[in-house]
């Protein structure tokens, strides 16, 4: 095929540099363990609420600076309503959905994951700043949606 | 018969072609006028400024702007232009136009049914209709109906293509012909993913089936979800291969590459669609990595496009003795709406492109995840470069088709610039929204007053402003649209493809092979979906009832 030897440069350096960024991507997922929330535990969702651990939603501790926080998602309303963690820790949270998809998310913290309900859903997050922070569902459950959602404070 | 081969366009279409072109054309701007207008309610009601009455709530309009702009307007305005580009390359004395009848007439059958549901309440659902959200049947028996339609224009763009061969063999398609077939093989293989969604929702919907796989439906929604956003813009890349040069007088850069790159995105458009479920339980994270690597290989095409296009510009300046950058912008038909347009969308694209990279990047996708940065970012590919290069050629397709005059060029030239600054100022304030934190998908963003909260409004405001002058530049385009068709005066408006260079070889046989491009294709979506289905398959996964939640 006829390439102008421009092109042939121009082409080279585009796959190089996603190359580039995806090499970046490995490492990060590989050295940091940054890598997104995919937690591959299913759930009933007709026996979540009678089934531990989330028939009592909350905060439990694991050892001395690390908690894991169970929640409930529901058409309009998160359980628990409002959380107190400990300035400095580190929180797991498992969240699961009681009827349709939902979205749990901390805007100031970057806590974002997908609820799907029949699965459990997890995300890790150290908080060193102290504050009452908003906790929202961000992804469309229908007409009260804006009014889902919840209070984290940090202190 | 006796056939012609015209890769410069210069055969023309009947009046009976260019009726039905029309047809595909005046529904998609219809879908176009409903859709923007209730984007700007929607503006101003997340900037509150005003209130939505509970009988037309927020979500309802939402889903009927998502489902007229991302599906029906762009489907309509591709599936004419791919006819067009079919008929006009292809020429033949007697073209039966009866598939192409059926296929309008079953999508818009699809498109009323659908869009009836969503404005009686009965599917809230949103573009995405994300189960177990459950609307009504007949919602997603339309969007299958209107899917089902563009698969007939697919069989009458390979009729008329094996037609060609008959009558040419050995001689390659004409570019515009073969650009719009590689478009609907893409196109073809991504909508089998969402109509086996539909063979799942469809029963349910109806109560037939008692639960819904839901990590399933998402999976095969997104498999289908990506790739229609490069439907969309392999149509704005057959206006910019194939018809921007001709504005400019000069052939396309390179013919083979221009094939090779639509063949590209052909395969790699459809391995990619986990990169919308980056934060989806259940899928693991490795093929969330795969899928992440396929995607930012699909960069590289859209960059084969940028140089394709920087150099036409470069050789249209050269011809007439520019150089430089700063010449060579200035020497291009600025006055020209048809090209303003075109070269206001490229710039778009380019902000797109970045945003899209980041969209890509893996773990970082938590940052802006269901954020309007992702609204902003689709604002600023579809609505930007798609939605503007299709307005932009309708300014040159609909005089040619109808044989009157446009109305007004200096209208034309004021609304593409409108839509440019417009659309500039809604992405801005939609990724900067996004990126301090403001979710998508929310009717109202106050939040009972919550810190964060606070700073989402003032750049609601500027989106509402944006809004404004977006919708302002669509009033434009309805009203030289309205008078080109009642009130122009009767004349030729002549459109041509570009032609391919003359001292070009032609493309190498397996560039153009799509029959062996859509086996690559498949077996890339293979490898590259694989493990995820294997994975859930293996897991026992519960079924979930559904629910009317609005």
């Amino acid at each position: 095929m006829n390439i102008h030897r421009a092109e042939t440069f121009f082409i080279r350096v585009a796959a190089a540099t996603m190359l580039a960024f995806f090499a970046i991507l490995v490492y990060l997922a590989v050295a940091d363990r940054f890598v997104p929330p995919s937690h591959q535990q299913t759930i009933d969702p007709a026996t979540v609420t009678s089934t531990a651990p989330f028939d009592h939603p909350g905060l439990v501790r694991t050892g001395p600076n690390t908690y894991d926080a169970y929640y409930v998602a529901r058409v309009f309303s998160w359980s628990p309503q409002n959380l107190t963690i400990p300035l400095g820790s580190t929180v797991t949270f498992y969240v699961t959905s009681l009827d349709v998809v939902h979205g749990f998310t901390i805007p100031d913290e970057d806590v974002n994951v997908e609820v799907v309900p029949g699965w459990v859903s997890t995300v890790k997050r150290t908080f060193r700043k102290p504050g009452k922070l908003l906790l929202l569902c961000n992804q469309y459950c229908g007409i009260d949606h804006s009014a889902m959602y919840a209070s984290v404070t940090v202190k | 018969m006796k056939m012609a081969i015209d890769t410069s366009g210069n055969h023309t279409t009947t009046p009976a072609e260019n009726r039905l072109v029309l047809s595909h054309l005046y529904v998609a701007f219809g879908a176009l006028f409903i859709g923007t207008t209730f984007g700007l309610f929607q503006t101003l009601t997340r900037a509150n400024l005003m209130q939505l009455p509970p009988w037309f709530d927020y979500y309802r309009m939402l889903t009927a702007h998502g489902v007229l702009l991302a599906l029906v307007f762009t489907t309509f305005f591709i599936t004419g232009l791919a006819t067009f580009s079919v008929y006009k390359t292809i020429a033949r004395e007697r073209r039966s136009l009866n598939v192409g009848w059926i296929a309008w007439i079953v999508m818009l059958a699809g498109t009323l049914m659908a869009a009836f549901e969503i404005l009686t309440g009965g599917a809230s659902v949103l573009y995405t209709f994300y189960a177990p959200l459950k609307a009504s049947p007949w919602f997603y028996i339309g969007a299958t109906l209107l899917i089902v339609g563009t698969w007939i224009v697919f069989l009458d763009i390979l009729l008329n293509l094996k037609a060609f061969r008959k009558a040419n063999p050995g001689t390659a398609i004409p570019l515009p012909a073969f650009m719009a077939a590689a478009t609907f093989v893409m196109w073809f293989l991504a909508t089998l993913g969402v109509a086996v969604e539909m063979l799942l929702l469809i029963p349910w919907a109806f109560g037939w089936t008692s639960g819904i796989d839901v990590l399933l439906t998402r999976m095969l929604f997104w498999y289908f979800g990506h790739p229609l956003v490069y439907f969309w813009i392999l149509g704005a890349y057959i206006i910019w291969y194939a018809v921007v040069p001709a504005l400019l007088k000069v052939p396309v850069f390179s013919d083979a590459l221009t094939r090779l790159a639509f063949v590209l995105f052909l395969v790699l458009s459809l391995p990619i669609g986990l990169h919308h479920e980056f934060v989806d339980p259940g899928i693991a994270a490795r093929w969330k990595l795969l899928q992440t690597f396929l995607t930012l290989m699909v960069v590289v095409p859209s960059l084969m496009t940028a140089f394709a296009i920087f150099a036409t510009f470069e050789e249209s300046a050269a011809a007439k003795g520019q150089r430089g950058f700063v010449n060579i912008v200035r020497s291009l038909p600025w006055s020209d709406p048809v090209f303003a347009g075109c070269a206001l969308a490229m710039i778009l694209f380019i902000f797109g492109g970045f945003g899209g990279i980041v969209n890509a990047s893996y773990a970082m996708d938590i940052l802006v995840h269901n954020t309007m940065w992702i609204v902003g970012h689709f604002h600023v590919t579809v609505g930007g470069p798609v939605a503007l290069t299709f307005l932009a050629v309708s300014y040159l397709l609909v005089p040619a088709l109808t044989g009157r005059k446009l109305w007004s060029r200096s209208l034309a030239l004021v609304q593409v610039w409108l839509w440019f600054v417009g659309m500039s100022i809604m992405s801005i304030a939609m990724h900067t929204q996004g990126l301090l934190g403001a979710p998508r998908r929310s009717a109202d963003i106050a939040y009972a007053g919550a810190a964060v909260a606070a700073q989402w409004h003032p750049w609601a405001l500027v989106t509402a402003a944006g809004g404004v002058v977006l919708l302002t530049s669509v009033v434009a385009f309805a009203i030289n649209l309205f008078a080109t068709i009642f009130a122009g005066e009767e004349g030729e408006t002549p459109f041509v493809f570009a032609a391919a260079r003359p001292d070009e070889p032609p493309a190498p046989k397996w560039v153009g092979n799509l029959g062996m491009w859509t086996v690559v294709a498949v077996l890339l979506v293979v490898v590259a979906y694989g493990g995820a289905f294997y994975d859930h398959f293996r897991d026992h996964v519960y079924l979930v009832p559904g629910l009317r939640t609005w």
